[in-house]
């Protein structure tokens, strides 16, 4: 029951310092709290904050399931997202075929290279040092990122689709692309707990990622579960990138701007535990968001950074993590 | 005894080989090598004993920058800034460094706290680009004709004089390789990697001497870093930081062999020379290919040859020669 | 039904076990007992597949062992209660039941099967939306024999069943020992609580560092002064 305790003073002091965050910087700018709370502005940046969390719930969701079954971290998770986003892109852009057809293809494609990965690489450092698994997929991160420049070269593609926006309020305009992003994943994250909870396969998969050696007591084989949970995580960063690629253009470093960060919401949420990745998304975009709104956008990006390393201290479980 | 001699001997060579003269491309590229070999050997200080960073490229960044920061804007000559860097890289070091190893954090955990510190770097560089240029890069001013003598701005027109600097520079690397290797730490950070409850059972402090090789390792990387921005006259975010930089080292590292002496140099010497060979052979369209290649490689030393390349053959040899005291094979250690 | 002749075994350059040679006839209930680190639970686990043999023979039932990949060996029939229990602590009792039936063949009969175990433990059914890592340490043993009965085993491999239990707790699970057997099943079960157990089974193995020195019926062994001396305390 203490558990429980810290986990409400960790929310209470996440709020506090939000708050912090959000009205402080312009109470101090404009000398007037008032102004600050109706900056109409300041909640645009929190919405997109929130739907940008979204995004970053989904991206993690795919690398927190391989971690907690397979018990490997997947640094190349973000390039696979990046192929599957040129993936979508060629096929739409250069070869006609219409998105609704070229996003599952995507999403195949992920999926298929979510099973090469694990198939020809991680199957054979199970038991290696966690180390060495976690550098051989940042082997595989060089090797996806100069495949794509090879193949596709360093220019910046852009699908050409717009979603547009609509108004939210009259000065509030939400972007579809993201707005669509954000109710997909978190779709994405209720079927996966339905998945994970209510059917076998799924049960099987959490069994796996409480102990691996009582699975194999209990008949299952180890590889194949292993391989169906690297494809359903690579079917998901497939997911991620037919999402990000209405919004962001397409090059193959695309996965370093977004890749830290995935691995930090998994880790702050507790690596394995797909409810505090979820909760670890939405924290650290609304510290992006808020930081880009007050100053910068890397400014955002470094208090979350600087935030996740202060959070390794406080809790190196993560935030919904437990000790082993 | 060869430990020490060895490299002397070596250095020595170099030195004379520059004196001949060499043309002024293979000496740049021997620079280069040697400048990263030094940053190497300072990230292998703390790859040996499993303490695996993905956070060099925070050191190396700081190194650069803030020597290139103080002699552009505060008209600090190096040689002054660059002991500030080097502090400020140790005080960051420890300030990451003492909570990680107070709590415990270790393995993939430990790398992925350091890969948060190595972007922390990148990003705010770009995002103080009013005054470090973003992601376009940085230069060093000029040092002038003739106001400023060259050895006051660390700056020279001539390759030789670099030549002889990377050279003693990577010597010295070699040396604290060598005298950490040969110190009381190196046993005390061996039992800690092997088990850190029964190291800390053992009487040892296992926060302290982690602490101590890690601010050794980060001053040395930023080193490396300020070496660069001397020399290149220019820096660029994804050139010194970030994650492609961390993992940089970490393959040239295990790629050489973490666990001897000339590992590291090795290590340097074959990815260097490969991005140069494809380079000048396969030209622009080859742009990406480097990296492919090591990618492939990364991943098939790992599963292959843990040791690294030179750290396989120096296991072959010496299985070779002690067969008779040896009963069994070397196992293949974790990193 | 199960037999192990001259089984050798262990884990990087320990050797654990050493020559052992020990037979488990259907319907039988059988001990094997020793100090610790004598190689008992190793023992089991080379039976169940999850350390490979390095020489010598298994057999269940004709059916090679050593041959057979861990995770096929549940399908001979052979049900492994493990050292420590070892549930899946963050699922619920009946989610840990749900994968002790993870065979095809207990799958199709997982209804049926669930009965059986909550009719044969109704206090699982009480708790079975529990998580089990919650259960004392008397159900958590329950629930583990539950999980491995699920997969309708002829053999079951218990590995120190009343390690870290209460005394009466301990009583009640040798009971369950017994009402197993009158289920027909076949025991084969590891125990440094040597009194308690040589009531319960027919026979028993002495195995110690990693031999076995001694076999008899356990009235024969129970009745040994060496066996008294050394493992009762008497």
């Amino acid at each position: 029951m203490g558990k429980i305790d810290t986990r409400v003073w960790l929310v209470v002091i996440a709020a506090t310092l939000f708050a912090c965050l959000a009205y402080v910087p312009a109470i101090i700018r404009e000398g007037d709290l008032g102004f600050a709370v109706s900056d109409v502005f300041l909640y645009e940046a929190m919405i997109n904050g929130l739907l940008l969390g979204g995004v970053l719930a989904l991206l993690s969701l795919g690398l927190n399931l391989i971690f907690g079954v397979v018990d490997v971290v997947w640094i190349c998770y973000a390039e696979i997202v990046m192929l599957g986003m040129y993936g979508i892109y060629y096929l739409h852009s250069v070869y006609g075929v219409p998105l609704l057809l070229a996003m599952p293809a995507g999403i195949l494609l992920t999926a298929l290279i979510g099973y090469a990965v694990h198939h020809l690489v991680i199957r054979h450092l199970l038991d290696s040092a966690p180390i060495n698994q976690l550098l051989a997929t940042g082997g595989l991160l060089f090797f996806f990122q100069s495949v794509a420049t090879l193949a596709f070269g360093i220019d910046f593609r852009n699908l050409g689709v717009s979603l547009g926006s609509f108004p939210l309020t009259e000065d509030i305009y939400i972007s579809w692309s993201r707005l669509a992003a954000f109710i997909v994943a978190a779709g994405c994250v209720i079927f996966l707990y339905l998945f994970l909870t209510r059917t076998f396969m799924g049960t099987a998969i959490r069994a796996i990622s409480q102990d691996r050696e009582i699975m194999t007591l209990m008949g299952a084989a180890q590889g194949r579960l292993y391989l169906i949970s690297s494809a359903i995580g690579g079917g998901l960063a497939g997911l991620a990138a037919c999402l990000l690629v209405l919004q962001y253009d397409v090059h193959p470093f695309v996965g370093l701007s977004f890749g830290p960060i995935t691995f930090m919401i998994c880790v702050l949420g507790g690596l394995g535990n797909m409810v505090g990745g979820f909760i670890a998304a939405f924290i650290l975009s609304e510290l992006i968001a808020l930081g880009g709104y007050h100053f910068d956008l890397e400014w955002g990006y470094v208090f979350a950074f600087a935030f996740f390393i202060a959070m390794m201290f406080v809790r190196p479980e993560g935030i919904m993590g437990r000790r082993s | 005894m060869n430990g020490l001699v060895l490299p002397i001997v070596f250095a020595a060579l170099l030195a004379v080989a520059a004196l001949i003269g060499i043309p002024s491309y293979p000496l740049h590229i021997m620079i280069v090598i040697l400048i990263w070999s030094f940053t190497y050997t300072g990230w292998s200080l703390m790859g040996r004993f499993g303490l695996v960073s993905l956070g060099h490229g925070a050191f190396m960044g700081l190194g650069a920058y803030a020597t290139a920061l103080l002699w552009n804007y505060a008209g600090m000559t190096p040689w002054l800034g660059i002991p500030i860097a080097l502090a400020l890289a140790a005080l960051l070091a420890v300030i990451v460094g003492y909570p990680c190893f107070k709590f415990r954090i270790t393995g993939h955990y430990f790398a992925l706290v350091t890969l948060a510190l190595t972007e922390v770097v990148r990003q705010t560089v770009i995002a103080t680009r009013d005054h470090t240029g973003g992601s376009l890069g940085f230069t060093p001013t000029p040092k002038g004709n003739d106001e400023t003598p060259g050895y006051i701005a660390l700056q020279f027109e001539d390759k030789e004089t670099w030549f002889l600097i990377v050279v003693f520079v990577w010597l010295v690397g070699l040396l604290i390789w060598r005298a950490v290797d040969r110190s009381m730490v190196r046993n005390a950070l061996d039992a800690i990697s092997e088990d850190e409850d029964s190291a800390a059972a053992a009487g040892i402090n296992v926060t302290w001497e982690k602490l101590k090789i890690t601010v050794l390792s980060a001053v040395m990387t930023a080193f490396g870093g300020a070496m660069y921005v001397q020399y290149q006259l220019f820096v660029a975010p994804d050139t010194v930081s970030g994650i492609g930089i961390s993992l940089q080292i970490v393959f040239a590292v295990v790629a050489g062999g973490v666990f001897t002496q000339f590992g590291p140099t090795f290590g340097a010497i074959i990815t260097l020379l490969l991005a140069e060979i494809l380079r000048i052979y396969i030209g622009t369209d080859a742009v990406g290919l480097d990296n492919a290649i090591y990618g492939v490689a990364l991943v098939l030393f790992i599963v292959f040859l843990p040791k690294g390349i030179l750290g396989s053959i120096e296991d072959a040899v010496r299985r070779r020669i002690d067969r008779p005291e040896r009963g069994k094979a070397a196992t293949v250690s974790d990193l | 039904m199960l037999a192990l002749s001259n089984v050798d075994a262990g884990y990087g350059t320990f050797q654990a076990l050493f020559d052992c040679t020990l037979e488990v006839k259907a319907g039988e209930a059988v001990a094997v007992i020793g100090p610790n680190g004598a190689g008992k639970t190793t023992l089991m686990r080379v039976i169940s597949g999850l350390i490979p043999a390095r020489g010598g023979r298994m057999d269940m039932e004709g059916r090679d062992l050593v041959a057979t990949p861990p995770h096929r060996i549940v399908e001979l029939g052979i049900a492994h209660v493990p050292e420590h229990r070892r549930l899946f602590p963050r699922m619920s009792v009946e989610d840990n039941l749900r994968m002790g039936a993870f065979v095809p063949s207990a799958r199709a009969a997982y209804a049926r099967r669930l009965d059986f175990v909550y009719d044969l433990f109704p206090r699982m059914k009480e708790r079975r939306h529990q998580l089990a890592g919650t259960l004392s340490g008397g159900e958590q043993q329950m629930c583990a024999i539950g999980r491995a009965l699920m997969s309708e085993p002829k053999l079951l491999l218990l590995d120190e069943p009343s390690a870290g239990l209460a005394p009466v707790i301990v009583q009640r699970i040798f009971e369950l020992v017994r009402v197993i057997r009158e289920q027909g099943l076949t025991v084969l079960i590891v125990e440094q609580n040597v009194q308690q157990v040589l009531r319960v089974v027919d026979r028993a193995y002495v195995l110690e560092a990693g031999s076995i020195r001694m076999s008899g019926s356990a009235e024969e062994l129970a009745a040994s002064d060496d066996i008294r001396r050394l493992y009762m305390g008497l």
